[in-house]
């Protein structure tokens, strides 16, 4: 017990060390531009199919599942405003960071470590170069602000999916379905929930970094850092998310 | 002779492990040392020391004049310049080619293009891999590999090169290939070597001076003839 409590809070500073570090790298030149750019590429657009397709089941999904409950009161012309506020606020962001943790936090997990392993982040060090800066501040600094522009665009195509879920068993046109949304929506729907995505995205990465930039043990160290890595990422977009809603809801 | 690495009473423990238990050294400019011992006796421990990866215990390792326990960031990293580090694996960077791993080294000196264009192959051409300048680590062999990780710790013309077993893993051509390279580093640059090998035809070919790792300390040191005709069954052991 007393062991793992060591553990625990030696793994906790560490994490701290690490987070304190990555805000100190971020601000002192050298900027690696290059390596941001190259992992914006990798990190954001290289993610858009999967989210893409992800947005609209979700999106179509929901529709048709929440008809039928709808039509039970009477309320089936609240289907497009109800699904709106439900992806907009809490399934579109939530989704997206949980299938980015999957995609993104896996990936710079296993990158890192497997990097970790076979020494190069060492040979990196021993030349005089930084391979915090280098691998970890571009790649947490990338997520943090990629995954935000994932949700919206997830946002769209989850709502453009409830759209084809209305017409499969209805029929709503395009501008009144569209019309529906927008005056149900309001700012404070929209704005608290894409600025959750910035601490979803800043999470995933860091974590995933964490886990690999320290990885052990060889290649199994390198699926450990991996799977360790959506997990723990996973469980902090939940963790988030619980104290955005409760931040949200005082204000 | 000056001395561009001293090492006094170092000590390094791993939990309850003593790994160094009094490690006294001194490398002269343009000597080459091979140290030998067997596999967990300390030999990569002692080189990752040399260049602060690894913090000892006690001790004192001064090189190139600085003393490592007073050097820290940006200072460490201008004497790390000074020093290269050639892994057992190459520790090439998989996601980059030839060229960027080449030029990895150079991005805080801001050269002008031309300039590190021309660092990049002649570092190439000592290791005779010209051709393989736009090829990915994944399409290199083993020896290629090798040679390339020492291209790019040559390309900041380091005083010292830590070699950590260079010939483990290769056919006895490469290996033989590989020690004269390294041979022809020393004689181009007048650069000081420690090279960790169990490799005795690479001792052969490339030790100046030889040092014998056991138990955590230094065993018995001397030049190859004198350790390979020790008296010393233990000490010639190494050697068959």
């Amino acid at each position: 017990m007393i062991s793992s409590l060591k553990i625990f809070f030696e793994e906790a500073g560490t994490l701290t060390h690490f987070t304190l570090r990555f805000f100190k790298e971020l601000f002192i030149p050298r900027y690696e531009f290059k390596e941001f750019i190259k992992q914006a590429y990798l990190i954001g657009y290289k993610s858009f199919p999967l989210i893409a397709v992800t947005g609209f089941i979700m999106g179509l999904v929901l529709t048709i599942q929440s008809r039928p409950t709808l039509m039970d009161f009477g309320a089936e012309s609240w289907l497009p405003a109800m699904v709106a506020v439900s992806i907009v606020r809490e399934i579109g962001p939530v989704i997206t960071a949980l299938i980015f943790a999957g995609k993104v936090g896996s990936g710079i997990g296993a990158e890192l470590a497997s990097m970790k392993v076979n020494e190069q982040i060492d040979a990196m060090e021993v030349a005089g170069n930084n391979p915090f800066k280098f691998l970890v501040v571009t790649r947490i600094a990338a997520a943090t602000l990629m995954l935000p522009i994932l949700v919206i665009v997830a946002d769209a195509i989850a709502l453009y999916g409830s759209y084809i879920g209305c017409n499969l068993q209805g029929d709503v046109s395009f501008p009144l379905f569209f019309l529906q949304v927008i005056e149900k929506l309001s700012f404070a729907d929209i704005f608290p929930a894409i600025i959750k995505t910035f601490f979803f995205g800043f999470a995933v990465a860091l974590i995933g970094c964490y886990k690999g930039y320290y990885a052990k043990n060889g290649t199994q160290g390198v699926g450990e850092a991996a799977n360790s890595a959506v997990v723990y990422s996973s469980l902090a977009v939940f963790i988030i998310d619980m104290m955005a809603v409760q931040i949200t809801n005082l204000l | 002779m000056e001395s561009v690495i001293e090492i006094a009473h170092l000590k390094k423990s791993f939990g309850s492990n003593e790994v160094l238990k009094d490690i006294n050294l001194k490398i002269e400019k343009g000597e080459n040392l091979v140290v030998f011992g067997k596999s967990g006796s300390g030999k990569s421990v002692l080189i990752k020391c040399l260049v602060g990866l690894i913090d000892p215990n006690g001790g004192e390792i001064t090189v190139l004049g600085k003393n490592l326990n007073e050097v820290k960031g940006k200072a460490l990293n201008e004497l790390r310049k000074k020093i290269g580090f050639l892994f057992q694996s190459g520790a090439l960077y998989d996601s980059m080619t030839v060229r960027e791993n080449l030029e990895f080294p150079l991005r805080d000196l801001s050269k002008p293009k031309e300039e590190t264009d021309a660092l990049v192959l002649e570092a190439l051409q000592n290791v005779g891999l010209e051709e393989a300048i736009d090829k990915m680590p994944s399409e290199l062999s083993g020896g290629m590999r090798k040679r390339i990780g020492l291209a790019r710790t040559l390309i900041l013309k380091p005083e010292i090169i830590l070699y950590d077993e260079p010939t483990t893993g290769l056919d006895p051509i490469t290996s033989k290939e590989i020690s004269e390279l390294i041979l022809a580093v020393q004689k181009k640059y007048n650069t000081a070597s420690i090279i960790i090998t169990h490799d005795v035809e690479c001792a052969r070919l490339t030790a100046n001076r030889m040092m014998i790792l056991k138990n955590g300390t230094a065993a018995a040191e001397g030049t190859f003839t004198e350790l390979s005709q020790s008296n010393d069954n233990e000490i010639r052991a190494y050697f068959q």
